[in-house]
Order: structure tokens, then sequence, then C-alpha cells
């Protein structure tokens, strides 16, 4: 591990203030000192905001999430539990019992991918480490990448399954940086890699994530989140699905659907969503908009299957939200 | 600038690099917490922190100032084991016994999720006040710890005699 400050902020402006717009914010450490360890990280700086206000609030109808809560503690919620199910079970499928009580909300976030060869310093190229250098999982060993919304320059997915959840509850970010506060949709939050893979979200220098607000959501009673993976329990997700339904006399009033293991960021299936709203809620139509949206799919070499598996994973959790099953 | 770990005062480590891990084993010879994979991947380093469970090699020593750490070391009472130490050794609950401090940390955290009623991935009912006790839902909790000799079946029989009643 690199050498580095440490300080530890007392509140978000003494955080903001300490990081000096070049320090690294430090939540539980899960990934962010594993990443330390293996050298893909070197900050010369660490602000600690483990210790910050970790709140759960009503807001709006919905929930006011401090970025310091534990992800335990965000699943354990009784308001989350009732009310937002689907975010409870993300969080519940992801990591260990010890990491989850780790980890912060906020680091949840700023995830970075598990692919093999961004972790693999000495032996493999990767833009995402070093821009420009190349990405040997595109014809590696790539059964774990994206299947939607990659680029030439770069293939590995998020890991998180707690923001494929926020994806599908429209979830809104709230940052406090140098310039001051302002609040970003979960979906845009997370960006696509582009020729800049290296470049993982909308986050300015400096800027700390602080909360996330859920927005009161009459469908999210009715949700819930599937998550197929190589072993029963503590591995990532190869395809997850994050679904919520409103459901009336048989038909879709509305819909909200959100993809994860396929993408560069959680993949929220806006297409499939426009295709059931307002449509029957039978295994056919879940299996078109299934199709529909997984159409662009440009599986690699290794993981093809991934769209198959994301078609049914989508209809099965559609269709245990409805009793329509498959 | 202080932690406590196993009911004394520790002074946090100059170096903020300093892995929980590697202060207990290298700078207090607490050697009962085991280093595996030192990733976060295998539980071995499983630890209590303020009752509950964590992997200690992913926590830097200077964000636990304050903090009360407890580890294998810490549990047993002089020569009076842990209840669920004895039940391991009567289930057979070990064979090499390297996962073992680790296995025992987690299960004493675990019993405390179970009491107020943390579901797991596995619960059916997510608002249910109790979850039931079940041999599903302890591997499913203890799937943060892996047991490289297969002791599986006996560790989930420790854990059963010793906490069986905490949910039931």
């Amino acid at each position: 591990m690199t050498p580095f400050r440490y300080a530890r902020a007392t509140d978000v402006t003494d955080a903001v203030r300490l990081a000096d717009g070049g320090a690294r914010y430090l939540g539980g450490g899960t990934n962010l000192v594993d990443l330390m360890r293996e050298t893909i990280e070197r900050p010369a700086a660490l602000v600690d905001v483990s210790g910050l206000p970790a709140t759960i609030e009503a807001h709006d109808g919905g929930l006011l999430i401090g970025a310091a809560v534990r992800n335990t503690a965000l699943a354990e919620h009784p308001a989350v539990r009732a009310r937002y199910p689907v975010l409870a079970r993300a969080i519940l499928a992801g990591a260990s019992a010890q990491i989850r009580n780790m980890a912060t909300v906020g680091g949840n976030l700023l995830q970075r991918t598990r692919c093999a060869y961004f972790y693999d310093e000495e032996g493999s190229r990767c833009n995402k480490r070093v821009p420009g250098q190349g990405c040997d999982a595109i014809d590696g060993f790539n059964r774990i990448h994206a299947i939607l919304g990659a680029s030439p320059a770069c293939v590995a997915t998020h890991p998180s399954d707690m923001c494929v959840a926020l994806a599908a509850l429209d979830a809104i970010v709230h940052l406090h940086g140098p310039d001051g506060t302002r609040t970003v949709a979960l979906t845009d939050f997370h960006t696509l890699p582009g020729e800049r893979p290296d470049i993982e979200t909308v986050l300015a220098p400096g800027e700390l994530i602080t909360a996330l607000a859920l927005p009161a959501s009459p469908l999210a009673a009715r949700s819930t989140y599937r998550k197929v993976r190589d072993r029963a329990s503590y591995a990532f997700a190869l395809v997850s699905v994050a679904a919520a339904i409103d459901l009336e006399d048989g038909i879709v009033r509305d819909v909200r659907l959100a993809l994860g293991g396929v993408a560069h960021k959680p993949w929220r299936a806006t297409k499939a969503e426009t295709a059931l709203r307002n449509g029957p809620a039978t295994e056919a139509a879940f299996r078109a908009a299934a199709e529909l949206e997984l159409a662009d799919a440009a599986p690699l070499a290794g993981n093809g299957f991934k769209v198959e598996l994301a078609r049914r994973a989508i209809v099965a959790t559609l269709g245990e939200l409805t009793g329509e099953t498959a | 600038m202080a932690i406590e770990i196993n009911g004394s005062q520790v002074p946090v480590p100059d170096d903020p690099r300093v892995s929980l891990l590697d202060l207990l084993r290298e700078s207090l010879h607490l050697t009962g917490t085991k280093k595996g994979c030192n990733q976060g991947a295998c539980g071995a380093c499983t630890v209590l922190v303020d009752g509950e469970r964590i992997v200690s090699c992913l926590a830097l020593a200077v964000q636990y100032e304050g903090r009360s750490i407890t580890t294998i070391e810490g549990l047993s009472d002089g020569d009076a084991l842990h209840p669920l130490q004895q039940a391991f050794i009567d289930h057979d609950g070990f064979q090499c016994g390297y996962c073992t401090p680790g296995q025992i940390c987690s299960a004493i955290g675990m019993a405390a999720e179970l009491r107020r009623g943390l579901p797991s991935h596995v619960t059916g009912d997510l608002t249910a006040e109790r979850v039931p006790f079940s041999r599903v839902e302890l591997q499913e909790r203890m799937s943060g710890n892996l047991c490289c000799c297969g002791a599986h079946n006996g560790i989930i029989d420790a854990i059963t005699e010793t906490f069986g009643e905490v949910a039931a």
C-alpha cells in the first residue's frame, strides 16, 4: 500500500474542506482498502467520512438515507423492508454479513468493477486503470462481462446489487462539493464506458455523496430482486433483476425494471418498461418486453449465455411479482 | 487515541496503512485471528466491533479509534470456554482449525443479528419480527466464512446447539 495522509471529517463541510479537491473519501473501506493494497488505487490522502451522521429520515413521502448508513442498517430499516422490499432484498443478496456491516451506502455507489484484468496490474492491459493502454478482457476470459452499453475500450460491469434496486426506484443522489450542493438521478450518476472507462461517475473532483433520496413509490411495495450467480451465496451477479409493478385487473398500470451484471452501470430497462405499461401481465408480454430490451445486446465470446439468462430472469421475476409463473 | 481490544486500551498505530488484522497479529501478538485471503473473501479474520461482525483485513485500524474489539482470545473466561467454543469441539466443527476463530466470532455476531430480527437473503417474509431459525438461514448467514476442510456440517450443528433457541 502506498503511503497516504489520513484525516477524519467531523461533518460534510469539514470533509469537503479536508479533501481539498484531491483526497479520496473513505467509507467502510471494503473496496477501497483492497484496491489500495493491490496498488490499483494510490490516493495521496484519505478523508474518513465513515463517522458522519448515518440517519434514515422521512422525506417528501419517501426516505432520505445518509451516505454513511451501513448496508446492513439500510436493509434492516422497517420502512425499507415494508415499502421498498426490492432494496432490502438487493442489499441482502450482496457480499457477506461482515462486509454489509462495514460498507456504507455512499461507498456502495462507488464500488469498482471486479474485472480480473482491471485487478491484474502487472500482467494485463486495462483502459480503466491506464487510459489508452488497451483491454485484455475483450478477447480474454469475458464470461462475467457486459452485454449492454459496452465500448471497444471497456466491457467491465458494475458490481453493485444495491444500485440496481436504486435504479429501479428512481433514487436521487445528493452531492456536496467545493462549488456547493446538487442532486443527480441514480440512473445518471454512473456512466457508460465510451472512450473513457476510467471515468465511472459524474462526480466532480472533491465532490462527496451525502445522501440518497428514495421518492414515494406506490409501486415499490410490490417489488423484488432476483440474483443469478455461480454460487448460492456470496458471489457477484451474473445477471440480476430489480422489478416493481403496479397491477390492476391483470393489466400493468406501471412498472420499474433494472438489470445488474450486464453493463458498466446499473441498467434501467426503459424499453421493456414502455412495452409493458398498460399491457397484460402475461408471460408472453414479459418475454416480449425482455426481448425488446435485449435486442441491442452485444455478447462477447464468453458471455453469450447472459442474454438468454437475462431474458429468463426478467420473465421469472415479473412472473413472481404478478403470479404469472413461467 | 486508543482502541479497546478484549478490554485493554491499545494505542492507534501511527501508520494509517496498518489494518486492524495486522495490528492484532503483528503488534499485539493476538494470533488467534487468522489472515486467510487478506481481501475480504474468506472470513478467517472476522472479529466483533461493539458486538457486530466485520472482516479485520479490510479495516484500517485508525478507523476504529474509540471502538471496542473482541477477538477469539476475548471470548473465554480464563480456561472456561465460551459455549460456542465447547460446541465446536463437541460437534467436530473444524479439522485444521484455521477458519475456526473467524467462524466462532462470526456466529456470535450472527446470533445478535437473529435476536434483533435482521432478515437474510433467504428470509421469506421481510417484515416478520422474528426470523425462523433453520439450517438454510444458517448456511446463508455464515456464507462469509469459508472452511476449506469442509467441516460445515459440524459448524452448523455447533451453532444450532448454542444459539438454536435465539430466534425459535
